[in-house]
Formats: structure tokens, sequence, C-alpha cells
């Protein structure tokens, strides 16, 4: 299944909030605890209590500086997790077939039974959204929750993805960018959601909503004083202020 | 094209969810624990619960990792060698307990003083208080001393009620909120999903905090200030808001006690001028006469002179319309351009009152004055530990009060509401027990609000009569206790020794304490008849930190999953603005190792200890465990613990204890809401609604409508008898500073050793925020969250970074008055030029917390305790004073000052502890 | 990219092995009896052996022959096909070689052709990858190539193996010439990486997470430039100029055998580099490339 569909009915994805994104870490967690005992092999940890631990995780949160030309530097926080891409370079290095996307919503997933643990599609990905699993030797990815979104046995409010889910300040949007109606496709069209690197060619489902701009001078006249309080002392001030009741 | 592998999308989740409350934090979010085969599987939010809606935090969606954490204690343990060595030997519970009741019986029946009980991040103070006050010790606290006791007194001082969990922003319709200081811990998700709501209507967010990160990046503005200058800035905006005459005038004349008038002069000089009654009273604009305070359709003379006497009003304007305020004054103080402050004056100004709204619903204030309309001002102000862990953040979190209301912001559509118990004014709250007897218990509860002289811990001699020297002359307001000054205390035995140290969840022996190195030894020194100077220590905790191995005894805890518990409004609750609320831990599953919640077993001490509310006539055990004693400990007639389903069923707020209660509390998702009225949503210290409905719930026995204090009188008692006035005197080395500290009105002064520390050579300050992922320590222990956070740098501001030529790898020495340490540093712009920070508590002692010696949290994480001194630079007057504010005696971990010098690349952090000893095996593999 | 030692060692050997293969297959080297045993017997091993070490980094190498259902559109499952293809079609010819059965030179070629197939797949599994800038280039295939080509002509100790050498060498100095300016020219930075640069400039303030994990181990190594250096040298003595002067001075057992081990060991290096010296464009979220 490693030759991509031409075309896929739904577009699921997430649109990222960098401007309400607080770098809390909840989805990171959201999503290990989820995914941990959700689709596939566990989300292994290796060495966890010792001098270097290393885990899998499907999602991580930057931490960037940005210093513009003129202005204070600003700090934002950058979730990272695979982006479905539309041409997705991960399919197609597939020597097995594992890794395909889905035709019904175009959501990338790693078939894992029929993963040999090779490595090349997190090769292939410029955006590291895959992590090999060292216990299972199987490719881990963001499955957008696939076990959630269409889950029976979840209530309807929580067919979402455990990262969108879990989310305090609400940064993170789940729905179908096919659908120009949906919330994510008129969140990024308002705010002017983008695609990471969309020269390598990969078409990037998610977006990501830029920070709003940062630092604007307050435009209102700075405010009058009433009078001059020195000339008319406090007692001046005192009627003045009191006289507007 | 081979077929699209089939995937089940609907696997079945869990066999059960069990809804109980996280304790990853301090927020106590309800979350929803799922169970497969009997075992954890995942834990989320729970969508109802009040406190989260759902979301969780990092470290709440981690808990899995910490109920299978292999750093869990597992048994009862005794120290059978020297104290520190780790040599321990596991016991029976019936042993431990026989044990510790030979240690404090005795101390019961000759002095209980001698007992001092100190709990860490106990979220059941009305409970272990009450144990406390039953077996008659003076020496009770939780951790709020070295906490929040700031933030919490400064607010229930001036507002009857404080930031942090204790209200919040109308966040629905606030237009501009403007967050102060460091460190995004407390309430985290509330104010997460806050800022969420703000940002998804494109309000604007302003910052003010050294450090630009979390809250602060994703603030529309950011004010870099320099630390212990927040409230210079804060009253410099109040300068330009009343030069401008953008002021509340109304809100000010009908709500606070800026109409009272101050006696000009004579022994009662300063005080609220009272009538014949003794009641304060205003004078009437309709007839210029006087008038009481509370008279209906009073309508109070913000510019009244009386016999002499100015109003309040008058007093505060004087003071802050002082050239010394102009932003133009404060600036280089602060490191923020006079501009920018006014600008932000401005700003504040425009949205209070040209983008004013109005909820169209009437209301009927404690005058009895009708109004049709609940007006409201949408700019609304939060804050955070960083303007409070100051020798001057009593007086910081009184300026940002006093702010609030020259705006008419507090409990007003848009602006900061309270969340109930609160609003409650000082004098509902009780002033603090301290006298003691053998045998007896103490006459009320330890923690209170002071009212003046007359309420201090003073024994007849005029010494402590609290080991940490609570509500003394050194600082009257410590409604929390010092417990950073409990070790260094009773070592130094000041004012007295005690025998038995009796701590619960508090690593004193590394991050919760100032100078851990110094307080190790503490712990382990002996005096010349080669005892222990501390001679016993009984610390009960789940997990093994660093204290564990100073303990003679251990009483190991149980997980959060393991345990009932009982969220009070007779303590901490979880009440929202529209709702008064509680909730419930219960056991979601059960222990797998010797281990007993610590309720439980100080609830059998007590029986055995033979407390009198512990046990029956016939001196049998009262209570069978903490979960019978949630539900039929009766505090006052009729009020419990919990205040849902009381009686029969269905009572709530008030009624009989129902043995079924935690049965519905599960049912119900392990909280309770009782829901404010609409007509009493707002204006509620003056909402008559209100006032009806909290006495009904059983907040209050009356109605307790008050007035804000601008001008606080239990501040002027301790001004005036410093300068001489009343009969109970305080000592004449305190008498500068605390007619400094105890100003009326809120002042600034900088922090303690400031200009010292800058002529010194430490010019720079240094501080910690909490990760949003980290709570204290507990974190290292947990597989995932160490994973995020293992160790950490000290931020460097570009100034210093380039200075000194610092690159990437380099470590730096940190230098201040009371040592040095050597740590890796980081680069950072947005951050205040003149401050270096860190994370707080990501360093870890070797050995501690199950994790391996060579951790990187062991061995390049690093603490800035080391650095901080428990008191201040001796003046040569023999006064050993604490490193705290004067006012609450909290500590002031942030008036810290330190100088950097480059070092170059290392690999490991310095000081380097020896290990210590294990108490767990180290972890290998996760569950 | 994280020089993993199977991944060198298999396309070193198995580049080699399909080299001299081609050679036998088409008949450039002919030999017989126990000579053809040792020579087909050499080809193929450093073929099997190279595509066995191929295995070794797999996580689930039980499942390998899933790999051959991909061929329609991955790199990997064609290598996979053309190599057993060649090794297959090229068995007639080497017993006919070893047991003198006469088969005409022939049924040599498809299998010869196949052979160097199995490399050109071998060097698209890397070209393909646009990620890696240095690896995403028409000089790789061409690399790998010369690689094969000059090595199994050493291998088979053919007189023009020197040239051979020569052109290998033109290519290395071509591919790390071009190589060192193709992630500048990819003109990706952290700031376009994350789409920042529309507010400033972009720099890492704190890692996402202070443990290790399996994209750092994998896709970031960083090797020094001095160190890069050395070895380029060292893998083009050891590569070419060595092999070539042994060959040039005597036609013995000796120099034939001197010839291929420093080749092969000068291979090593070059490859070593092929995979330290690679930057995968990931790195710019970490702020290391």
């Amino acid at each position: 299944m490693t030759t991509l569909p031409t075309h896929t009915e739904k577009k699921l994805g997430l649109a990222i909030d960098l401007d309400t994104c607080v770098g809390c870490q909840a989805c990171v967690t959201a999503c290990k605890g989820w995914n941990d005992q959700g689709y596939g092999v566990p989300l292994s940890d290796q060495n966890p209590y010792g001098a270097d631990p290393s885990g899998v995780f499907l999602n991580r949160v930057h931490s960037y500086a940005v210093q513009p030309i003129d202005g204070a530097a600003q700090t934002i926080n950058f979730p990272r997790s695979c982006l479905h891409c539309d041409d997705a370079p991960c399919v197609t290095v597939c020597p097995t077939g594992a890794s395909y996307k889905r035709a019904e919503d175009g959501i990338v997933l790693v078939n894992e039974d029929a993963c040999i643990g090779c490595g090349l599609c997190a090769w292939a990905c410029p955006y590291g959204a895959r992590e090999m699993d060292a216990a299972a030797g199987v490719m881990k990815k963001c499955t957008l929750c696939v076990d959630r979104i269409y889950n029976e046995n979840l209530p309807e409010e929580d067919r979402e993805p455990a990262c969108v889910r879990g989310c305090p300040t609400g940064a993170r949007h789940f729905g179908d960018f096919a659908d120009p109606d949906s919330k994510v496709s008129r969140l990024s069209a308002e705010r002017g959601g983008y695609a990471l690197m969309p020269d390598l060619g990969t078409k990037p489902v998610n977006r990501y909503l830029p920070p709003r701009k940062k630092d604007v001078p307050y435009e209102a006249s700075v405010l009058a004083p009433l009078l001059d309080i020195k000339a008319s002392g406090f007692a001046g001030w005192l009627d003045r202020v009191l006289g507007k009741i | 094209m081979t077929v699209q592998p089939k995937i089940d999308t609907s696997p079945p989740v869990s066999d059960e969810i069990r809804k109980t409350t996280c304790y990853m934090c301090a927020c106590r979010c309800g979350i929803n624990v799922h169970l497969k085969e009997g075992r954890v599987s995942y834990i989320e939010g729970n969508r109802d619960h009040p406190v989260n809606k759902g979301v969780l935090c990092a470290k709440g969606a981690s808990g899995i990792m910490q109920v299978t954490a292999p750093s869990r204690l597992r048994a009862p343990l005794k120290r059978v060698g020297p104290r520190g060595s780790g040599a321990f030997e596991e016991i029976s519970w019936d042993e431990a307990l026989a044990l510790a009741v030979s240690w404090m019986k005795p101390l019961r029946e000759t002095a209980p003083e001698k007992l001092a009980f100190f709990t860490g991040r106990d979220q059941s103070q009305s409970f272990t208080g009450w144990w406390a006050q039953a077996f008659g010790t003076p020496n009770y606290a939780a951790h709020g001393g070295f906490c929040s006791v700031n933030m919490a007194a400064g607010g229930i001082y001036t507002i009857g009620g404080a930031f942090w969990e204790f209200g919040q922003p109308d966040w629905e319709r606030t237009k501009l909120f403007v967050l102060f200081g460091v460190a995004e811990d407390h309430d985290s998700n509330p104010i997460k999903i806050g800022l969420g709501k703000l940002k998804a209507r494109g309000a604007r967010v302003i910052g003010v905090n050294p450090i630009r990160t979390g809250y602060n990046a994703v603030a529309d503005d950011w004010l870099g200030i320099t630390p212990g200058t927040d409230g210079l800035l804060i009253l410099s905006l109040i300068h330009c808001l009343l030069e401008a005459g953008k002021v509340d005038l109304e809100y000010l004349a009908r709500y606070t006690n800026a109409p009272l008038l101050v006696v000009e002069d004579g022994p009662e000089k300063g005080m609220i001028a009272k009538n014949a009654e003794s009641q304060p009273f205003v004078i009437d604009r309709r007839t210029g006469a006087p008038a009481p305070w509370d008279g209906k359709g009073v309508q109070p003379d913000l510019g009244a002179v009386y016999q002499g006497n100015r109003t309040v009003f008058q007093h505060m304007a004087e003071r802050y319309l002082a050239p010394e305020y102009a932003p133009e004054a404060v600036a280089a103080r602060c490191g923020i351009a006079a501009d920018r402050i006014r600008a932000l004056a401005a700003e504040l100004a425009q949205v209070a009152f040209e983008q004013a709204i109005e909820i169209k619903q009437s209301w009927t204030d404690f005058r009895g004055d009708f109004h049709e309309t609940m007006p409201g001002r949408p700019v609304s102000f939060h804050a955070m530990r960083g303007i409070s862990a100051h020798s001057n953040g009593f007086q910081t979190a009184r300026a940002l009060h006093l702010l609030q209301i020259v705006l008419g912001t507090v409990e007003v559509p848009g602006g900061y509401r309270l969340k109930p118990p609160y609003p409650k004014p000082m004098e509902a709250h009780p002033t603090p027990h301290f006298v003691t007897a053998p045998g007896k218990p103490l006459s009320g509860p330890h923690l209170g609000y002071v009212r003046g002289p007359e309420n201090l811990a003073l024994k007849e001699d005029g010494s402590p009569a609290r080991i940490d020297k609570a509500f003394t002359w050194e600082n009257p307001f410590s409604a929390h206790g010092l417990m950073h000054m409990l070790i260094p205390n009773a070592h130094a035995g000041d004012p007295y020794r005690i025998d038995t140290l009796f701590l619960y969840m508090a690593n004193m022996a590394w991050n919760s304490s100032m100078n851990s190195a110094r307080v190790m030894e503490m712990l382990t020194d002996k005096g010349p008849d080669g005892e222990y100077i501390i001679p016993r220590i009984i610390y009960s905790d789940a997990y093994a930190s660093e204290m564990v191995a100073y303990a003679d005894l251990i009483l190991p805890d149980t997980t959060y999953l393991e345990r009932h518990d009982c969220i009070s409004l007779l303590d901490r609750p979880i009440s929202e603005p529209d709702a008064a609320g509680d909730s419930i831990r219960w056991p979601v599953v059960e222990p797998d190792r010797d281990v007993r919640p610590f309720q439980s077993v100080l609830l059998d001490l007590g029986a055995r200890l033979g407390l009198a509310p512990m046990v029956n006539a016939d001196g049998s055990p009262k209570y069978r465990d903490y979960a019978d004693y949630i539900t039929n400990h009766i505090r006052r007639p009729g009020v419990g613990p919990l205040i849902g389903f009381r009686g029969d069923g269905t009572a709530e707020g008030r009624g009989d204890a129902n043995p079924d209660q935690i049965a519905a509390y599960i049912a119900n998702g392990g909280f309770y809401q009782a829901h404010v009225p609409e007509e009493a949503a707002f204006y509620k210290p003056w909402n008559a609604a209100y006032q009806d409905w909290a006495v009904k719930t059983s907040l209050y026995e009356t109605p307790q409508p008050y007035l804000f204090s601008i001008w606080s009188e239990p501040m002027r008692k301790f001004q005036a008898a410093a300068e001489g006035l009343g009969p109970i005197q305080p000592p004449d080395h305190l008498r500068a500073r605390l007619k400094l500290a105890m100003d009326p009105l809120p002042v600034w002064h900088p922090p303690f050793g400031d200009a010292e520390a800058t002529g010194w050579g430490y010019p720079v300050h240094a501080i910690t925020q909490r990760p949003m992922d980290m709570y204290h320590s507990w974190g290292s222990q947990n597989a995932w969250l160490r994973q995020i956070r293992g160790t950490n740098f000290l931020y460097l501001p570009t100034k210093i970074w380039a200075e000194q030529g610092f690159v990437e790898g380099d470590y730096a020495r940190v230098i201040s008055p009371n040592g040095g340490i050597t740590v890796p540093v980081a680069h950072m712009a947005a951050l205040n030029e003149n401050t270096v920070w860190t994370w707080n508590a990501i360093g870890k002692r070797k050995g501690a917390w199950a994790l391996d010696e060579n951790a990187s949290e062991a061995t390049t994480g690093f603490l800035l305790n080391h650095l901080i001194s428990e008191l201040l630079p001796d003046k040569g007057d023999g006064a050993r004073l604490s490193n705290s504010d004067p006012v609450t005696g909290q500590a002031a971990w942030f008036d810290l000052r330190v100088r950097i010098e480059r070092v170059g690349p290392k690999d490991h952090a310095e000081p380097k502890f020896a290990a210590v000893p294990r108490v767990v095996p180290q972890g290998k593999e996760r569950a | 990219m994280h020089p993993a030692p199977s991944v060198i060692l298999f396309s070193v050997l198995s580049g080699a092995g399909f080299g001299l293969l081609f050679y036998l297959g088409f008949g450039l080297a002919h030999p017989s009896g126990w000579a053809a045993f040792l020579w087909w017997g050499l080809g193929y091993a450093l073929a099997v052996i190279g595509l066995s070490a191929s295995t070794f980094h797999l996580g689930n190498p039980q499942r390998a022959l899933l790999a051959f259902s991909q061929w329609r559109s991955s790199w990997l499952s064609r290598e996979a096909w053309t190599s057993v293809a060649a090794l297959v079609l090229l068995a007639p010819m080497a017993l006919s070689d070893w047991l003198g059965l006469g088969l005409p030179r022939g049924f040599g070629w498809p299998g010869a052709v196949l052979a160097l197939g199995t490399v050109f797949t071998t060097s698209m599994i890397y070209a393909q990858i646009k990620a890696v800038p240095r690896w995403h280039l028409w000089l790789t295939p061409v690399m790998f190539l010369t690689f094969a080509l000059a090595g199994g002509a050493v291998l088979a100790g053919q007189s023009f193996a020197p040239v051979l050498l020569a052109v290998l060498l033109v290519v290395l100095l071509a591919i790390w010439q071009v190589g060192d300016g193709q992630f500048a020219r990819r003109a990706q930075t952290l700031g376009t990486a994350t789409g920042l640069d529309r507010i400033g400039t972009v720099t890492v303030f704190e890692q996402a997470h202070t443990a290790g994990n399996y994209l750092l181990r994998e896709m970031i190594f960083v090797v020094g430039r001095k160190h890069a250096q050395k070895l380029r040298g060292l893998a083009m003595v050891l590569t070419c100029l060595l092999p070539a002067v042994a060959l040039a001075i005597s036609t013995g057992w000796w120099a034939f055998v001197a010839a291929a081990v420093c080749h092969i060991t000068g291979a090593l290096a070059a490859r070593w580099l092929f995979f330290a010296e690679a930057e995968h464009v990931v790195g710019l979220f970490y702020g290391k490339r």
C-alpha cells in the first residue's frame, strides 16, 4: 500500500495555534498516555530511571527564541507531530507497505504487523514525525488517534485526538481540512494558517496558526493630567476630581 | 495496489472509569482513571469537573507513571544506624505506631509544644490542623509560609480574597488581562483555560514578568520588569491614573473604605475614626453630616474633612500623586521605560472606562439600595508567586489589589471575581491560637488573621510561643506559619528546643529549604551530650525523597489513587466564581505495598494518644479511617468537611452527616457544586443575595458585608505601636522596620539587602520558575516527565552572556553572599537584563527518588537553594531575623542577589553532594 | 545521519560484490574451475554478506520478505527484487564457469545488468530523500555506480581498474564539493522550517525534551570539520590512490589483495562520511545541523 491514494475524501488534521500555545507539554503526555495503551504496541521507554532515559513520543513541544528586527525577543512554543501530508514521502519509501495513507480520511498510519523496522520512512520525513520503538522494533507515529476519533465506545464529544482533548489552552484544533466550512479550515483561513516547509512538496495537511503581532505600542494617547498639580496643589486636584462625580 | 489494512477504530477503551481528583500538583483537577484488569491504564481530565473541564496538564496525564514509580516507599522503616546513614529496618505498622506514640505521649502530657507538626504539600490542612489542635501543640503549619502567604494575606487584608486559585478573572468578559509575576503554577489549568478563552476571542493579554516564557510567551505585550519592583510599577500606574482622574470614584465611595475618616492626631492617630457606637462612619454627600457606613441611601463623600480628619481617599491620593511615583522616577529601578508605564496606565484606563460593560441583572446591595444592572470594567489582573516571594511581597500584593480597586474591577463583570468561600473579610477569619497546657488541646485553630498586637503569639515574657516565630513582631501577619524557619529555629533552640519533629510531605532536606546543605547538617548535628540536637524526626511521605534518609521513623503514605481525601470548603476548596465546590479522592486502586494513607494513620495515632475528638467515651477509636472522618466529622453544627449530599442526601451546605455521602460524591464524579444564584454572581461582598446564599451554604454564620481595605487598620496598629503608641510595644530593634513595613497604605520599599547586595558586588537578581510540567521535586521520579525536563540550565540575559563571552556548553560560577554554585548556563534574550533564572527543583541529590546516581538531575541539574540564606545578614545587633517578608514571614526566595563568573565547559554542576542512602532500590524498568 | 556500521558494511560490501559480479557476468573476467569458484564465490559472498548485514538494523528482520511487496513505489523494495534477481540469474553462469558447463556468455548479461541495477536501486534509496539534501543529488547514484564499477574492477583484476579508480576519485571530489553546499542551496533554516522567520531570527530556547530520542540518535550526527577533512583525505588515498599504485606496479596476487583491502577500507571510510556528513532537515528543529 505504499502508493498514495490519488484522492482522500477527508483531510483530517490539526490546526495548531502558536498564538495560544503556552508550552505546557500537556499534549505531549496526553498523547503518550493514550498511545501507550492504544493503537499498536506501547510507546516504550528505555532506561526510564537511568542516566540516559529515552522513549518514544509522538508529539514534542519545542521552545524557540525569536528576535524581531526591532522589538523585544519572544518565546514561541512549537508543538511538532505528524502533519499527515498529502504527498507523504514516508509512505512511498516503505518497502513492505506497512506505511500507508488512508483513502477515507488521509490519516497516515503504520501497519505494525507489516513493519520491518528499517527506519527508512523516518529518514524520508522532513518533520521528524516518526520514532522507532526500541522495544518492539516498529515505527511509531501520530495516528491522529484513529482509535478515538471513530470510537463508538467513547462519548461523541471525546472522539477527538487525545492531544486536542487534553490541551488546556485549546491551542489544538482537530477537523477536516477538505471541508472549507470546518472549524479548522475557517481558523486557518482567518488566521493565515501555514504549512511547514511547503517547498519540499510534501503537502502537509496540518496547519500552524501564526502568532499574532506582539509588542505593538499602545496607540491611544497617554493619559493627560487633569491639571497642573504642582501649580494648583493637592486641594485643587481633589476639587477637580470630585467635581466629576 | 494492495488492500488498505482494516483496523478496529472502535476498540474497547477500558473496563471501567473511576472518577477522582488529581494530585500531581495543587490544582486538584478532576480525572477519569481508566482501569483494565484492575490496573490503571489511562488517565484523562473529567469534562464535568469545575476546575479543569476535561483538560489535563502534562503532570496529570503522567499520573500513571507516578502510581507505579519505583520510588514509592514500601513499608514502615525505623532508623537503626546514625541519622542520615540510610540504615533502616522494615517494621510493622503496629511497631511503628507504638514507637510514635511512645515518643509523643510523654510530650503531650508534659510539654505539647515539644512536638512540632508541619505538613508540606498537604491538601488536608483543616484536618491536620484539627489534629494538632487536639494534641495541644502550638507548632503546626503547612507550607504556605515558604510558598504563598504574601499573596493570600495581602489579598485577605485588602479585598477579603486573594489571587491564585481563590479567584479568577471574568474570562468570558474581560477585554484586557494583565498577569504579574513568575512561576506558572497555581491554578494552572484554570488559568490556561482562561487564557485560551481570551485568545480565542482576541482579547489582549499583557505580561509583567522578568522572564518571557509560558503565559508570558503568548502575551501580546511584555514588560520585562526587574524582580522585586512590581510594587513600585503598580504604584506608578496608580499615580498616572490618579493624576488623570481616571479612577472609579463611585466604586471607591460605595465599596471601599476610601470615604472613611482617618484620625489625624492623638493616641488614635491613623485609626479609622469611629462613632459613639464604635462604628466607622462616612460623611453623607446629601447632608454633609456623618452617616452609618452601611446606611441605606447614604452617598459617602470621598472629599470630606470632618473634625480635622480627612478621608482615606485623600490620604491615598496624596501619597500616590507624589512625584516619587511618577513613571520617570521609577523607570530605571523597574527596568521599564517611563513611556511604557504611561502607555500601560492609559490602556488600563481606556478599557476600564471607555469600554465599560453592563449585565442586565438587578441586585440589592448591603445598604438596601437597589441596582437595575451590574456595570463592569473589563480589565482584570492575576498574579503569581513572582511578585510575592520578596521581602516586600505583602505590600506588593496589596498594591496590586489597590490598582484593581481604583479601577473598580474587583467583583464586577469583566474584572476579578472571587470564588466561595471568598469574599470573606479578615474579620471573619479566626485569630491565632497558641496557648498550651500539658494534656490539653489548643483552644482554637493555630493559624489566623491578626487584628492588632494583642493577637500576637507571644508568651508572657514576650518571647515567641511558636517554634517558627509566627505571629511575632518579626512577622505579625504570618497567617501560614514559617515552615522554612522550623528546622533552623529548632536547631538554634531559638526560641526554644523541641523534641519531636513530625513532618508530612515536605522535602526539607533538599528543595523546600533555603540553605539546603546547612539544613542537612542541622538534621544530623549532635549536641555536647552526643544526642541529636533535634532529638526525633518522624516523616511521612509516599516517595523516597531526599528527606526520607534523615528520619528516625518513616510512615509510608499511599499514592493519590490509593487513598481517600477531601478537598474541603473548610480548607482550600475547588470553587468557581459561580459555585462553591468541594471534592474527594477515593481509592481507585488498592496499594500493593505495606503502606497506609497518612490521614488514616493520623487518626489512628490520635486514638492511641487518646486525643478527645478522636476517641469515643469508652476509649475506642472514633473514626475507622479518614473516609469515616470525612463522612462523620462535624466541625460546627450541621457543617462537616463536605457540603454536598448531606443529611438525607439532598441537603447542601448544612445538614447531618450522611453515611452514603462518599458514595454520592463518587456517583457524581468525585465532586459537588453549590451554584451561586445569578443575582448573586457579582458584587459579592456587598450583594445581599450573595450574603444570604453564603450563609445558607455554610460559608458564613451570618451575612458579612464589608468594605475593601485601602487603609489597613490592623497594619496601622502595628505601625502605631512602633511609633510608641499603645500599651503593647515591639522590641526596639524592630521599630524602624515595622514603621516601614506596616504602612497602612500600600507602599514599596526595596527588598531587604537590596542596597547592600548592589554595593557588595551582587548586581544580578536570581530567581526560579516552576515548570508547568513538574510539581516541585515530584516530577523527576516520573518516567515520562523526567524525559521532558531532566536537567536545568541557568538562563543568562544577553547583556551578561555577551559581556563575559559565554558560549554554548559553558558553566558559570554563581556567587551569593551565602555561597557559590557552578552550573550549566544557556542564553535567553527574552529576559530582564539584570536577571538570571532557572527551573525550580529539577536538581536532585544522588540516590534519591529511585534514580540512577548518574541521572542528569543529579549531575548537571542544580538548585539555587544553596545560595539563599534563611537568615538576613547579621547587623551586629544580635537579632536573628529570617529572610522573609516583614509582614507575613513569607520566605523571600526571590530576593536572591548574585554575581556571575564564566567558568567554561564542564560536565557536572557543583556542589556535588555524596549520594543519599537509598531506602528503595534504583528503578529499572517502567511499569 | 547516524553512520550505522550495518548500513555502511552493507552498502560497501554489496556494492563491491555486485560490481565484481557485473564483471564476472559480462565475462570481462572469465575464470574457470576452482578459480571461478573462488571469484564468483567472492562476488556472491560480498553481495550476500552485505545484504544480510542490512538486515541487522531491522527491528523485525523476520518480516523481511514483506520488503518485496512494494516494488511499484519503494526503491528499497526494488533493491530487494533486483538483488535477488541478479543473484539468481547469475547462478547458471557461475556454475558454468566453475564446472566448465560452457554456457554462452550471453547468459550472464541480464544478471550483470541487474547487478549494476541493484547498486543503482541502493543509491536511489538515499538519493530520493529530499529531507537529506546532501544525498538528494544525481551524483549519489553516480557515486554508488562508480564505486561498484571501480571496486568490481579491482576485485576482478581488470587492467583498466586504475582508470576507474581515477574516475572514482573525481566523482568523490565532485560529490563532496557539491554536497557541501547542498544544504545551503536548499535554503532551509530553523526559521523557514518553523515558519517563524516571518517574525524574526529563530534560535532554540529550550529543547523539547532534555532526554535523548530516536531522531537525535538516528538523524542528527555532528562530525567535526577538521575530522571530516582528514577522513576525506584518507578515503581518497585508500580507495583510489593506493590501489591504483599497487595495481600499476605489479600484477602479482599480493598487489591484487593489497589493492582490494585498501579499496574496501577506503570505501568504508568514504561511506562513513556519506552518512556522517549528511544532515537531515529535522536537525533544524533541534537547532542542530
